[in-house]
């Protein structure tokens, strides 16, 4: 049976180590509720281009624009959403899993597909199964903003338009709640979604200067890009929702541990102090 | 006297929200001017200044291209950054300046070339209506 001083150590450093996954806990909360402010403060943003987009690309030909076209797919690119640092439970390991799986089901060579990836995490995964990393970006803020993630936005939507990828698909987690978060894989581009019908809306008035298809040359590479920062944003809340959710349940495993070590200390003690009794009263019986 | 309800929306969010009298920005096909009760339209904008009318007073807001779209004398102004005169980082605006002409006189591959392009006009843009307030 361990010592009295062992339990007491492992009482000690246990309760140092609640202290830490408290505080983290407390610093993702409030980190999540900044990252669900700049979720907020995007959706004006995003409603309205998505309006336009609507609007005028609902009308257009498919073939008005290469981004609308579907062609033929011969290299794939992935663009993942991970984190910097760890300690997030789940966050990471279920995004790269899914990534994982599915280049192994449907690419046979590295020619056919690419990887985008944002965050140390997933780049490092990536680099040491020798995946091709075509672009990535690491050290991004916990509160980003839209300039520092354009470059590489613009980058994969130029990447697109110059047929060096056929296909873009968006890998990230989805936000539900503060305690659920669901890894979701969407086609970015070709953007295929908008000509479905059932959005048909009121025949617009809008005159365009100074036509359709030059508007549509703009808007759409802007569109591609918001949805992918709209991705990023989702991604941060869910990251720090996910941290706050891992350091909550170490917290509550710490509590249990303490609770128990301090049940095993007092045995502990009392068996010493029954012992000390025992060799008295057996000392104290010899004497006689 | 009619007025416009001009927003103006980023994906960092609204930068503003008011009412102007007029609202002149340049657009791809060249400048425009929208006065209340205008013909419902949709243009892409250039990196530009937006001028806000109102009493005599000007306001100008630097855009980073983006679009404007005009109904029912609301005209809502997306653009991927947007910044009032008091808003823009001067500094921040003249160190991009100059690594954007650095990068120019280096002469890289095309779509650097075509980045710094970018940015060298941004910084312009923004130096110049700091200037000009």
């Amino acid at each position: 049976m361990a010592s009295l001083r062992d339990i007491q150590t492992r009482i000690t450093s246990t309760k140092k180590t609640k202290q830490i996954t408290n505080a983290m806990q407390m610093v993702s909360a409030s980190k999540l509720n900044k990252a669900q402010d700049n979720a907020t403060s995007f959706v004006p943003y995003s409603k309205k281009i998505q309006e336009m987009v609507h609007h005028i690309a609902g009308r257009a030909d498919e073939n008005a624009h290469p981004m609308l076209t579907h062609r033929e797919v011969k290299k794939t690119a992935y663009f993942v959403i991970t984190s910097d640092r760890g300690l997030a439970g789940p966050f990471n390991s279920g995004i790269l899993r899914k990534v994982y799986r599915t280049i192994q089901e449907n690419h046979q060579s590295s020619d056919e597909y690419t990887v985008i990836v944002i965050g140390r995490i997933g780049r490092d995964f990536f680099r040491q199964r020798n995946i091709p990393i075509m672009n990535e970006i690491i050290g991004l803020s916990d509160q980003p903003s839209f300039s520092d993630i354009q470059d590489l936005t613009s980058e994969a939507v130029q990447l697109f338009i110059d047929e060096e990828i056929d296909e873009l698909n968006i890998v990230y987690n989805h936000f539900v709640s503060a305690i659920s978060q669901e890894v979701v894989s969407t086609k970015l581009l070709p953007l295929t979604e908008i000509n479905q019908p059932g959005e048909q809306k009121l025949e617009s008035m809008y005159e365009f200067e100074p036509n359709e298809t030059e508007i549509l040359h703009t808007l759409l590479p802007q569109y591609a890009e918001s949805l992918i920062y709209g991705a990023l944003l989702d991604s941060k809340a869910s990251e720090h929702a996910s941290r706050m959710t891992a350091m909550q349940n170490a917290t509550d495993n710490a509590n249990e541990l303490i609770d128990d070590l301090s049940l095993q200390y007092n045995r502990a003690r009392q068996a010493e102090i029954t012992q000390e009794i025992t060799e008295i009263v057996s000392g104290a019986a010899a004497q006689e | 006297m009619k007025t416009l309800t001009v927003s103006v929306v980023t994906p960092d969010g609204p930068i503003l929200e008011d009412s102007y009298e007029m609202v002149s920005c340049k657009a791809q096909s060249g400048e425009l001017g929208i006065l209340p009760n205008h013909i419902p339209v949709v243009a892409p904008l250039v990196i530009s200044a937006v001028r806000l009318k109102r009493n005599n007073e000007t306001i100008r807001v630097a855009i980073s291209g983006g679009f404007i779209e005009v109904s029912n004398n609301q005209v809502t102004i997306l653009a991927q950054s947007a910044e009032s005169p008091s808003d823009i980082d001067v500094q921040r605006a003249r160190k991009a300046k100059e690594r954007a002409e650095r990068r120019l006189k280096a002469k890289q591959d095309d779509i650097d070339f075509r980045r710094a392009e970018y940015a060298l006009k941004r910084a312009l843009n923004r130096l110049d209506i700091v200037e000009k307030r």
